[in-house]
C-alpha cells in the first residue's frame, strides 16, 4: 500500500467493515484506501461490486459498523447525522451518472446549492455567481444556457458539465464520480475527463472516479480494482 | 434564500396539481370568510332592524313572540291591547312618546299596518337612521296608505294607485267598498318595513266599522259615511315606546307587566332580539362548522398531493441529499412548499371574498335586504387565516416525515 501521511491524505479509509441486513444481506470490507491530495483515482469495478456502497460510506451517507473513514483529517465515525451532512457539503463534490440536476431550476441554481449548505465553501467565493460563470465558461458553456434555461432543457452532455461546475464550486477536497462518463458518447468522454481534470486541478481537489470501463484508466495517476481492495460476500436473507 | 427560490420553482414545475390545489384551498377560505361575512352581516342587519325604541308592549305572551310579530311581522299576536289601556299608559309620566300599531290585515301577501304618523319619525333602524320618502309623504286623508320599497317595486304601485285591504292575512273577502290610494313610498330599509303596507289607525277603524269578527254585521256603511263618523279605535295590537329616560325603563316595563286591568307584556327590543339570535344561531354555529370542514378537507387534500409527489420525487431529494443537504433540510423544503400552497391560497381566497361580495352585493341586498358592507378582513378573520397557514404546517409535518425517511433510506442512489 502507496504510503501517506495522515495529513496529506485526503480520504482515508481502515478495517472498514459494512453490513446490510436487508431482503439480500450483503456485506462490503476495505482494509485500507487512501488518496492523497490532488491525486486522480480510478476504481474499476462491475456493477454489484459495491460501488455505490462504498461511495455512500465516504460521503458518510451510510455508516459502517466497524473502521474508519478519515475526510480531510476528520472521523467521520465521531460525527453524527446532520454533521456528517456538513462534512460532505464541506469537503466533497458528487457528480453522478446522470440526472444530477434539479430539472425545475436554473443551472445557476444548481451549481450553488452546494454553498447553501457549506460556510466554507461559501467564504472561498466571493460571488457565487460570477464564480459559477467562470466555471462553466470554463467548461464551455454558454452565459445564457446557465442562467436563462431550465436545467431539463439542456442535452446530457451539457447537464454533466454543470453537474462538475456544481461538484468543484468552492473547491471541496474530494469530488466523487460515479460513472459520469457512461452516459455520453465515447467521442465526448475524453473531451468531458479533459475538462474534469483540468478544472479538479484548477481546484485543488483529489478525484475518486467509479467505473466499470476500464478505457479510460490509463488517464489517471492511479488505478485501483475493487476487487483488490475490497471484499464483498452475499447471502440470501435468513 | 435558494431553497425558497427551488421550493417556488418546483411548485411551477408541477402548475396543474398546484394549481387546483391553491384553488381548492382559494375556495374554501373564500366560503369560510364569505359565511363569516354573511353571518355577521346578517346578525347585524338583524340587530339593525329595529333601534332608539325603548320598550315594545303587547298582550301578554312570549318575548321573542312579540318581538317577531311587531317588528318582524311573522305570525300574529294572540290578543290585543284595548285603547283604555293604551290611554291611561299614555298618561304615565315617564313615558316620552308612544307609537300604536295594529295588524292583521293584508294586501296581496303583504301585511297591512295600522299606526299613527309618529311612526315615521319614531320607528329607526340601523342605528338611529329614520324612513325617508323616495316619492310622495305622510298618509293626509283618511283612505292613504304609505308603502314599503319592496312592496311598491313588486307590485308595480305609484303615487295615486289605489289598494285594497283583504281583511285577515289569507283571506278572500276584501274590504272592496274603502279602497285605499298611495300617497307615499318609503326608501329600501332592508327592515320588515319594505314589505309592510302602512295605513292609518282611522283607517284601519274605517274598514272594520261595518265588521265584526270574520265577517260584515250590520248594514254597510259607505266611505263617505264613515268619514263623518267617530273612528277612535277599540284596541291596538301593540304598542312602542320611549321613555323619558333610560334609567327608568327597567321599572316601566315592570311596571306595564304587573298591569293590574289587563295582562300585557313589555320587552326590551335588544334583549328579546339578543333571545331571538340565540335560536338562530345554531344555523350560524353548524354554518361556521361546515366551512371550517371545507377548509380542513382542502388542506388535507394539499398533503396528499405532496404526499403522492414523494415518490416522483425522490431523484430530487436525493441530489439535494448530495449536495449536502440533510434529511431535515428535505422534510423542511416540503414544509416550506406546504406553506407556500395554502398562502398562496389564502391570498387567492381573499381576492375571491372580495370579488365575489363585490358581485353579488347588490343582488343580496336585494333579495334578502342583507347589505354586506365591504370593509377589511377583522381581526378574528385575519387570526383564521393565520390558523390556516399553522394547520398547513402541521398537516404538511405528514408528508415531511414520509420525505424524511425516504431521504435517509435512498441517501444519494434512488433505489425503486
Amino acid at each position: 500500500m502507496p504510503a501517506a501521511e495522515p495529513s496529506d491524505a485526503v480520504l482515508s479509509l481502515s478495517d472498514l467493515q459494512f453490513s446490510w441486513h436487508g431482503k439480500a444481506a450483503f456485506r462490503l470490507e476495505v482494509p485500507a484506501l487512501d488518496i492523497r491530495r490532488a491525486e486522480r483515482v480510478v476504481l474499476l469495478g462491475e456493477s454489484g461490486s459495491g460501488k455505490s456502497t462504498l461511495l455512500s460510506l465516504i460521503c458518510g451517507i451510510l455508516s459502517p459498523a466497524r473502521g474508519r473513514i478519515l475526510i480531510a483529517g476528520t472521523d467521520l465515525g465521531t460525527l453524527h447525522g446532520s454533521a456528517r451532512d456538513r462534512l460532505r457539503a464541506e469537503q466533497i463534490g458528487v457528480i453522478f451518472q446522470q440526472f444530477n440536476l434539479l430539472p425545475f431550476a436554473t443551472p445557476l441554481d444548481n451549481i450553488v446549492l452546494p454553498l447553501q449548505f457549506s460556510r466554507n465553501r461559501r467564504r472561498k467565493v466571493d460571488d457565487p455567481v460570477a464564480e459559477a460563470l467562470r466555471l462553466t465558461e470554463a467548461l464551455g458553456l454558454p452565459e445564457t444556457l446557465i442562467t436563462g434555461a431550465r436545467a431539463a432543457e439542456l442535452s446530457v452532455g451539457q447537464q454533466q458539465r454543470v453537474a462538475v461546475a456544481r461538484a468543484l464550486i468552492g473547491q471541496p477536497a474530494l469530488i466523487v464520480a460515479d460513472e459520469p462518463t457512461s452516459a455520453l458518447d465515447a467521442s465526448a468522454q475524453l473531451a468531458f475527463l479533459d475538462l474534469l481534470f483540468s478544472q479538479a486541478a484548477a481546484a485543488g481537489s483529489s478525484l475518486i472516479m467509479v467505473t466499470h470501463d476500464d478505457r479510460l484508466s490509463d488517464r489517471f495517476d492511479r488505478v485501483l480494482r475493487l476487487a483488490d481492495i475490497a471484499q464483498v460476500s452475499r447471502e440470501a436473507a435468513a | 434564500m435558494i431553497l425558497l427560490r427551488l421550493a417556488i420553482a418546483s411548485l411551477l414545475a408541477r402548475w396543474i396539481t398546484v394549481g387546483l390545489t391553491i384553488f381548492a384551498i382559494a375556495l374554501s377560505v373564500a366560503l369560510f370568510l364569505g359565511v363569516e361575512k354573511v353571518r355577521t352581516g346578517a346578525r347585524a342587519s338583524f340587530a339593525d332592524t329595529i333601534s332608539n325604541t325603548d320598550l315594545i308592549v303587547g298582550a301578554r305572551s312570549g318575548g321573542v313572540q312579540l318581538l317577531l310579530y311587531s317588528v318582524f311581522r311573522i305570525g300574529n299576536a294572540t290578543n290585543n291591547i284595548t285603547w283604555e289601556t293604551y290611554q291611561d299608559l299614555s298618561s304615565r309620566p315617564e313615558i316620552a312618546w308612544m307609537v300604536p300599531i295594529s295588524l292583521g290585515d293584508s294586501h296581496r301577501g303583504f301585511r297591512v299596518m295600522g299606526t299613527t304618523d309618529a311612526y315615521f319619525e319614531r320607528y329607526k333602524f340601523r342605528g338611529g337612521q329614520a324612513l325617508s320618502f323616495a316619492r310622495g309623504d305622510k298618509f293626509d286623508d283618511l283612505f292613504d296608505t304609505v308603502l314599503g320599497a319592496d312592496v311598491a317595486a313588486q307590485l308595480g304601485y305609484d303615487l295615486g294607485d289605489p289598494i285594497v285591504v283583504a281583511h285577515g292575512l289569507a283571506s278572500f273577502t276584501e274590504h272592496k267598498d274603502k279602497p285605499f290610494r298611495v300617497s307615499g313610498i318609503l326608501e329600501k330599509t332592508g327592515t320588515p318595513v319594505d314589505r309592510t303596507v302602512i295605513v292609518s289607525l282611522e283607517g284601519i277603524e274605517a274598514i272594520h266599522v261595518d265588521w265584526s269578527g270574520g265577517g260584515r254585521s250590520g248594514p254597510p256603511v259607505s266611505a263617505d259615511e264613515v268619514r263623518q263618523m267617530e273612528l277612535e279605535p277599540k284596541a291596538v295590537t301593540a304598542i312602542m315606546l320611549g321613555v323619558t329616560s333610560r334609567l327608568k325603563v327597567f321599572t316601566l316595563q315592570r311596571a306595564i307587566n304587573e298591569y293590574a286591568e289587563e295582562p300585557l307584556l313589555a320587552i326590551l327590543p335588544g334583549v328579546a332580539l339578543q333571545e331571538l339570535w340565540e335560536i338562530v344561531g345554531v344555523a350560524e354555529t353548524a354554518l361556521v362548522g361546515v366551512s371550517a370542514m371545507v377548509v380542513t378537507t382542502a388542506l388535507l387534500g394539499m398533503a396528499a398531493m405532496i404526499f403522492a409527489s414523494l415518490n416522483e420525487r425522490r431523484r430530487e431529494m436525493a441530489i439535494l441529499r448530495a449536495s449536502g443537504a440533510g434529511p431535515g433540510v428535505i422534510a423542511s423544503l416540503l414544509m416550506l412548499e406546504a406553506v407556500l400552497l395554502t398562502a398562496a391560497g389564502v391570498v387567492a381566497g381573499v381576492v375571491l371574498l372580495y370579488a365575489g361580495l363585490w358581485i353579488a352585493r347588490p343582488y343580496i341586498d336585494a333579495a334578502y335586504g342583507l347589505y354586506l358592507p365591504i370593509a377589511g378582513l377583522t381581526t378574528r378573520e385575519v387570526l383564521v387565516l393565520a390558523g390556516v397557514l399553522g394547520a398547513s404546517v402541521i398537516v404538511s409535518l405528514v408528508p415531511a416525515m414520509r420525505a424524511y425517511k425516504i431521504s435517509i433510506a435512498d441517501g444519494m442512489t434512488v433505489r425503486t
